[in-house]
């Protein structure tokens, strides 16, 4: 059993409660945090930790607390990004649902560490039920004075509150989220400003994700440099992973990302193994956006070695035989999927979310659609594959926020290592229709050169 | 102005505008929309979104423009009922295409449409956050996961009961 310090408690009944999260232990280091803690020993614990953000880029969340603007009467903020809707991605849901105060704790503790009175929780609309858990554990937080005014005595104001959204995959991205909480459309804004500067209603504002404030609870707890000495390298603490797709046991799990992706996949303490006795054939191991790896380059890398689950070792080999740790959305494909129709999907869930603002984005992954459904439905041609490319590639890097890349590198991972199985389609028009490309070489050893 | 909150309705109004600070009470629109969908038959009409305007003291236009940008606004009428079943990756790998069809050929629509009685509409979304548990569908307030036909036929009958339970 890895090291839990976010999950430890998760399967303690009623520990939705404040009264048993407090009985076991919650609160105890927000307490200390307010009372013994000075701002900057705060920062500086987050800063040692070398924690980095959970909700896909990996930013080093200290670093990030210590750009927030101070101007002399300008209030700041603190939002938290609960928008997951990153395909594949649903581990924030399963944080709020059943640790709500671990949330509340680190939003708390993190408030008062940036010195936001108000801060904003901001969940995509369709997690409603959530949303009722969170409101009632702000209740419970406040009736037993973790919230409100003069927090502990401290003379610390805080008050959090949830917002919903409505149904937009752009809401994550963090100006959008923020005009989002203006009560706008949410299209993403050209930065510079940063939100550090220039943020919510244009005050100093830091977004962060569910699992990164939470993760700071544990930090302040052991302090820093023990968080730090969990993991490997600069993948430090624990990470939740969102299992899904072809195995025996999808779910939520917290890892120390020194387990093999091997290990991951097939110990029946994580996901068990794949389903109904298949083979894998793929995976896209960090949300929909980061880049599908065929079996053979997701448990080893190009050279050869072990591949593990963390931030270095799922991106070794770039882009050309490597991927993303992204937001942890674990997906896996076995021997009877099929890469251009899954491909299709993200294609289509793409064009649905663009903002609309960038023609390349929002012109782009509607030609990507097209082009995907047309091959998929038996009617490519094998020009159609050179098209996707440079389609693809004039998107990426030429938009105001990271969706088109996003958009992008889907179809380009799919065409770098699958581009056996788009001609089968195009040559087996028919065939296409009824069958399968099926696992064929992408399971096969890879030669490594001498 | 016939369409406004009832006591209740406006109570909770308020409660979501105090969240945000003076003077920045169109923070609350995306709120206050769910809360008049909610309130007014499952969408939005356009008196619905003229008296939000009206309430956040913002243009019709601001209210129009957000309505319209995010999906989980009903600009048309939905059956009392709204099947909004998973279709991205994940959950089609993992089945949901045959689920798709079978509600289809149960409730006798479309993707888009609503059943003859007003009591279901079907729709196809995009990623829910429940990529683990597929394949699956959200209706109304909860979500439905791990769903087999047996559990469609289930829950079709479920809602049909409630209706015929208040009628
Ligand atoms: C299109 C898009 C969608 C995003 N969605 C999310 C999301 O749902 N949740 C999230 O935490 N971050 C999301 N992000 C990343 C945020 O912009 C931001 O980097 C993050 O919330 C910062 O928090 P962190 O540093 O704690 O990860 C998204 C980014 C993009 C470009
Ligand atoms: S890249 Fe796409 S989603 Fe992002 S701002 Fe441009 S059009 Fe909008
Ligand atoms: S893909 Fe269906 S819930 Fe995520």
């Amino acid at each position: 059993m890895g090291v839990k310090l976010l999950l430890e408690k998760a399967n303690v009944p009623g520990i939705r409660t404040y009264d048993v999260y407090r009985r076991e232990g919650g609160y105890a280091t927000a307490e200390k945090a307010l009372k013994e803690m000075t701002i900057e020993s705060i920062v500086e614990e987050v800063k040692k930790s070398g924690l980095r953000g959970r909700g896909g880029a990996g930013f080093p969340a200290g670093m990030k607390w210590s750009f927030i603007a101070k101007p002399e009467g300008v209030p700041r903020h603190l939002v938290c990004n609960a928008d997951e809707s990153e395909p594949g991605t649903f581990k924030d849901r399963y944080l709020m649902e059943f640790l709500p105060h671990l949330l509340l704790e680190g939003l708390l503790i993190s408030s008062f560490a940036l010195g936001s009175n108000d801060t904003y929780i901001y969940i995509r609309g369709e997690y409603a039920w959530v949303a009722d858990i969170l409101e009632e554990a702000i209740v419970e937080a406040t009736k037993n004075g973790w919230l409100g005014k003069n927090i502990l005595g401290t003379g610390f104001d805080c008050m959090i509150h949830v917002h919903r959204g409505a149904g937009a995959y752009i809401c994550g991205e963090e100006t959008a989220l923020i005009e989002s909480l203006e009560g706008k459309r949410g299209n993403p804004r050209i930065k510079p400003p940063f939100p550090a500067i220039q943020g919510l209603w244009m005050r100093p504002t830091v977004v962060n994700n569910v699992e990164t404030l939470a993760a700071v609870v544990p930090i302040i707890k052991m302090g820093g440099d023990e968080y730090a000495k969990i993991g490997v390298g600069r993948s430090t603490g624990t990470k939740l992973i969102s299992a899904c797709g072809n195995i025996n046991k999808p779910g939520v799990y917290e890892i120390d990302m020194t387990i093999s992706v091997e290990d991951f996949i097939y110990s029946d303490e994580y996901c068990g193994g794949i389903a109904n006795g298949k083979k894998l054939k793929a995976c896209i191991p960090g949300g929909s956006s980061v880049p599908i790896l065929p079996a053979n380059l997701l448990l080893k890398t190009a050279k050869g070695e072990t591949r593990y689950m963390n931030y270095e070792s799922l991106s070794d080999g770039g882009f050309a035989t490597g991927s993303m740790m992204g937001s942890g959305g674990f997906i896996i494909l076995d021997e009877d999927q099929c890469i251009v129709k899954n491909t299709l999907t993200l294609a289509r869930f793409y064009r649905h979310e663009s903002c609309g603002q960038c023609s390349p984005c929002r012109e782009g992954t509607g030609w990507m659609e097209k082009i995907l459904q047309k091959i998929e439905s038996g009617k490519g041609e094998v020009s159609d594959i050179d098209l996707l490319w440079d389609i693809q590639r004039k998107i990426e890097g030429n938009t105001i926020c990271p969706l088109g890349d996003a958009a992008a590198w889907p179809v380009a991972a799919a065409i770098r290592h699958f581009r056996d199985e788009f001609e089968w389609h195009i040559h087996n028009r028919e065939l296409s229709q009824t069958s399968n490309f099926g696992l064929q070489h992408y399971a096969d050893p890879i030669h490594v050169p001498a | 102005m016939s369409l406004q909150f009832n006591n209740e309705q406006m109570t909770e109004f308020k409660r979501l505008v105090a969240r945000y600070p003076e003077g920045k009470q169109k923070s609350a629109l995306l709120p206050v929309l769910h809360l008049a969908q909610d309130s007014f038959g499952g969408w939005l009409t356009t008196e619905a979104m003229d008296y939000v305007s009206v309430l956040l003291n913002i243009e019709p236009i601001e209210v129009y423009e957000v309505a319209t940008f995010y999906s989980m606004y009903n600009l048309k009428p939905v059956g009392k009922f709204v099947f909004e079943v998973c279709q991205t990756g994940p959950c089609m790998i993992s089945g949901s295409e045959n689920i798709i069809t079978y509600i289809q050929q149960q409730l006798g629509i479309k993707p888009g449409e609503t059943t003859q009685d007003g009591i279901f509409t079907l729709k196809l979304v995009e990623c829910l956050g429940a990529c683990g548990y597929a394949p699956m569908m959200q209706v109304g307030k909860i979500y439905r996961e791990h769903l087999t036909k047996e559990k469609v036929d289930a829950i079709i009958a479920e809602y049909r009961m409630q209706v015929a339970a208040k009628n």
